[in-house]
C-alpha cells in the first residue's frame, strides 16, 4: 500500500501507477503471435465468406463489372431514394457525393455506397476506414448499407486481417462490418435494423 | 465508493428464493441461457485451433498483468499523440466526477451512452441525473431495464429476465406503443425510431470499451445494434470509460480476442461493428477514463489476480447452473454470475460476503471462459478468504463446525448415522421441514435400514 501521507500529494495518475508497479507479478512474456491454421485455398474463402455472411443476414451479390453493381443499384433504390456513392468506378451512373461537414445531414440517407479494403472469410466482416467513409457516421446512419469488395481481398482469419491492416496506410477510424445492425434483446428473437443500417447488401466483386 | 451505493438488504439464496417462486418463469430463463451456451458450443467448435486461441488469449493477458504499468504508460502516451485526453480515476466515485466535469464543460444536459459494465459497476448514472444529466442508455437490452429502474441482469444480454408481453407492456407505458403489441420487430423497431431521436439531439456520447491497444493508444467498441458508432459519430464530445485492464499490447492481438469474444458471448462469429477509435475526427473532443477501483490492489493477489483477464463475454453467466436458475439480479452486484462472485468480494468483502458460495463449484465456468480464468477455484478460495475474516454466517459456521466435529470421531459419526437414519424411516417430518436448509426444493432420500460400515461388517463374516 501506499502511505496516506505519499497519497496526499500523489495524483491518481502516481498513486495507480505506483499501486501497479508495486503489485504486477515478475514479467511474463508474450506468447508467439498465433498462426492461422486455417488457411484454405482463394475458392474456399470465397464460399466461406458467403457463407457466412448470408447467416448473419448479408446479402451477397456477386457480380462481375462494376456496371453490374451500378445497374443493380439502379434498379434496386430508385428515385427518390437518397443515394450516397463515394465509389469512384461508379461515379458514371451514380454521382460522387459532396458531403457537408455535419453528420446530421446524413440522417435521410437511403443507401451508402461504398468500398471496403477487404474482408474476412470466417466471420463475414468488411474492414472500412475513414479515409473511405467520406463521414464516420454514413455506414451507421444511412437506411441501408452497400460494400464492395473484390474476390481477391477475402483473408482468412482475423490473425490475417492486422497482418494485412499493419501493412497498410494507418488510419484515424476503422471499424469491421459484419452484417446488418441487428438486436436479439427482446427474447432472444433476432431483429435486423436495430440502430445502424437495416441491409447490408455486399457486392462481391470478380474480374477487373 | 462502491460500498456506500446502496443498502445490502438480501443475500443471494434470500433472492434466489424469491425468483424461485416463479417455476414456469425459472424453467425459461434456464433454458434461454443453455441455448445461447449451445450457440457458444457450435461457433467454438468450428475453430479447429480454439483450445489454442484461449491458451493464447490466456497468457496474452497474463503478459499484460505482469506489464501493466508499462502498457498504461504507452496507451497513455500513444493516445494523447493521437489527440485523445487521458484521464485517471482511483476510484468510481473520481471516475464519476471526471465524467460530469466533462459533460458540464460542454454545457448540455443530454447524453447518450452505450453498453459499459465499468459505468454500471460506478453507478454513474445515478450520480449523473443527481447532478441533473438526462443519460439515456442506447442499447435496447439496457434502455428496457433502464425504463423499467432496473440495473442489467446480465452483462451481455441486460434484459434477459423479461418477456415480451413484458417489454410490450413497458413500451406501451413510456413509448406510447400500441397496447398489447408484443412483436419483437415491432417494439425495436419503435426503440429505432425513440433512440434514433436521442441520437440525434445529443452531443456527448459516452462508450464502454472493450480493448484499448498499448502500440497505438486506440480502443476497440463492439456491438452489434451500432449504438455505440452511432452516438460517438454524431456527438461532438466522446467520452470512452475503461478499467485499466482492459489494455492489450499489440493491435495484432486483436485478432485473438475478436475471435474469441463474440463467439464466447453468443455464438456469432463477431459482432456486428467492431469499431478502432484512434484519433477524434477533426472538431470533435475524445477522452478516455482509465478508472482503478480497487484493480491495482487485485493485481498483487496471487490467488485473484486472473479474474483481472476478463473480457466480460457472459459465457460464464450462460453456463452456470446457479445463475441460469437464480436470475441475475440475485446477485446484487453489476456484474452477475461466476465471475461477478470473485469480482464483487475483492470491493467489498461483507457486503458481498455471499456470492462466492452462490455456485455448486462444478467448474463449468473455468471451461468455457475465453481467457481461460480459474473461476471455479476463485469462488472457493475465497469461501475461505471470507470465513477467515469473520463474514460466514452463524448457521454455516455452527453447521461446518458440527460436520468437522463428527467427522473426526469415527464412534461419533457412526451413532450420528444411525441417529439420523432411524429419523428419517420414523419420524420423517423432523427432516422433511422448512428448518432444514436441505429440504428446500428438495425431497428427501428414503434413508437405508444401515449403513454401508454395518452392510460390510455383516457381510464380511459371512464369506
Amino acid at each position: 500500500m501506499v502511505s496516506q501521507k505519499q497519497k496526499e500529494v500523489m495524483s491518481s495518475r502516481e498513486q495507480i501507477l505506483a499501486n501497479i508497479k508495486k503489485n504486477q507479478p515478475p514479467l511474463v512474456s508474450l506468447p508467439a503471435a498465433t498462426q492461422s491454421t486455417t488457411s484454405g485455398l482463394p475458392d474456399e474463402r470465397v464460399h466461406k465468406f458467403v457463407t457466412v455472411l448470408q447467416a448473419i443476414g448479408g446479402q451477397v451479390v456477386p457480380v462481375n463489372s462494376w456496371d453490374a453493381i451500378a445497374a443493380y443499384v439502379s434498379k434496386q433504390f430508385p428515385p427518390p431514394a437518397r443515394t450516397i456513392n463515394l465509389v469512384q468506378e461508379l461515379a458514371n451512373d451514380h454521382p460522387l457525393a459532396v458531403l457537408e461537414n455535419d453528420p446530421h445531414q446524413l440522417e435521410s440517407v437511403t443507401l451508402a455506397l461504398l468500398k471496403g479494403h477487404f474482408a474476412v472469410a470466417e466471420n463475414g466482416a468488411v474492414w472500412i476506414t475513414d479515409t473511405r467513409l467520406g463521414d464516420r457516421a454514413l455506414p451507421f446512419i444511412c437506411e441501408h448499407l452497400a460494400l464492395i469488395v473484390h474476390a481477391d481481398a477475402i483473408v482468412p482469419t482475423m490473425h490475417d486481417a492486422y497482418e494485412r491492416i499493419a501493412g497498410e496506410a494507418p488510419y484515424e477510424f476503422g471499424t469491421f462490418i459484419a452484417g446488418p445492425s441487428k438486436t436479439a434483446d427482446i427474447e432472444q428473437s433476432l431483429v435486423l435494423g436495430a440502430h445502424g443500417a437495416k441491409t447490408l447488401t455486399l457486392f462481391l466483386l470478380s474480374g477487373n | 465508493m462502491e460500498a456506500t451505493a446502496e443498502p445490502k438488504t438480501k443475500d443471494h439464496a434470500a433472492l434466489a428464493d424469491t425468483f424461485n417462486k416463479d417455476e414456469a418463469r425459472v424453467d425459461w430463463h434456464d433454458k434461454t441461457l443453455w441455448f445461447i451456451r449451445q450457440k457458444r458450443d457450435k461457433a467454438a467448435w468450428q475453430i479447429p485451433d480454439w483450445e489454442h486461441l484461449r491458451e493464447t488469449a490466456s497468457q496474452i493477458k497474463h503478459n499484460v498483468l505482469s506489464n501493466l504499468h508499462h502498457y498504461l504508460e504507452t496507451f497513455e502516451k500513444q493516445a494523447q499523440q493521437n489527440g485523445v485526453t487521458v484521464h485517471w480515476a482511483a476510484d468510481a466515485e473520481e471516475h464519476n466526477r471526471i465524467v460530469h466535469g466533462i459533460i458540464q464543460k460542454t454545457g448540455i444536459t443530454r447524453v447518450v451512452k452505450s453498453k459499459s459494465m465499468l459505468t454500471e459497476e460506478c453507478h454513474l448514472n445515478d450520480y449523473l441525473a443527481a447532478q441533473g444529466i438526462d443519460v439515456v442508455d442506447t442499447d435496447l437490452g439496457e434502455r428496457i431495464v433502464q425504463l423499467a429502474g432496473e440495473p442489467p441482469s446480465h452483462i451481455v444480454l441486460p434484459c434477459i429476465h423479461w418477456k415480451k408481453e413484458e417489454i410490450g407492456q413497458l413500451f406501451h407505458k413510456h413509448l406510447g406503443t400500441p397496447e398489447g403489441n408484443s412483436d419483437p420487430q415491432f417494439l425495436a423497431a419503435a426503440a429505432r425510431v425513440h433512440l434514433r431521436e436521442r441520437f440525434m439531439t445529443s452531443p456527448v456520447a459516452i462508450t464502454g470499451v472493450n480493448f484499448a491497444v498499448a502500440e497505438t493508444g486506440e480502443i476497440v467498441v463492439c456491438t452489434n445494434e451500432g449504438n455505440a458508432d452511432l452516438g460517438v459519430q454524431l456527438a461532438d464530445v466522446h467520452i470512452a470509460c475503461m478499467g485499466i485492464e482492459k489494455i492489450i499490447p499489440q493491435r495484432k492481438h486483436l485478432g485473438v480476442f475478436l475471435r474469441l469474444l463474440a463467439r464466447s458471448a453468443t455464438g456469432q462469429p463477431i459482432t456486428t461493428y467492431s469499431s478502432h477509435f484512434r484519433k477524434p475526427r477533426p472538431g470533435q473532443h475524445m477522452h478516455i477514463v482509465l478508472v482503478d477501483n480497487g484493480r491495482s490492489e487485485r493485481l498483487g493477489s496471487e490467488d485473484f489476480r486472473n479474474a483481472l483477464k476478463c473480457i466480460r463475454c457472459g459465457a460464464c453467466m450462460n453456463t452456470c447452473p446457479v445463475y441460469r436458475r437464480s436470475g441475475g439480479h440475485s446477485y446484487h452486484y453489476a456484474i452477475a454470475g461466476p465471475i461477478g462472485s470473485i469480482l464483487a468480494p475483492g470491493l467489498d468483502m461483507k457486503k458481498n460476503a455471499d456470492l462466492p458460495f452462490a455456485s455448486t463449484l462444478c467448474g463449468s465456468c473455468s471451461n468455457v471462459c475465453p481467457v481461460k480464468i480459474d473461476i471455479h477455484d476463485q469462488l472457493y478460495k475465497w469461501r475461505q478468504v471470507l470465513a477467515k475474516n469473520g463474514y460466514v454466517s452463524e448457521t454455516k459456521k455452527t453447521g461446518m463446525k458440527g460436520m468437522a466435529f463428527v467427522l473426526s470421531s469415527p464412534g461419533l459419526y457412526r451413532f450420528s448415522g444411525a441417529i439420523g437414519r432411524w429419523f428419517s424411516r420414523y419420524l420423517p417430518f423432523m427432516v422433511n421441514n422448512s428448518l432444514n436448509p436441505w429440504y428446500k426444493q428438495r425431497e428427501m432420500p428414503q434413508a437405508p435400514k444401515e449403513s454401508f460400515g454395518e452392510w460390510y461388517r455383516k457381510n464380511k463374516k459371512k464369506s
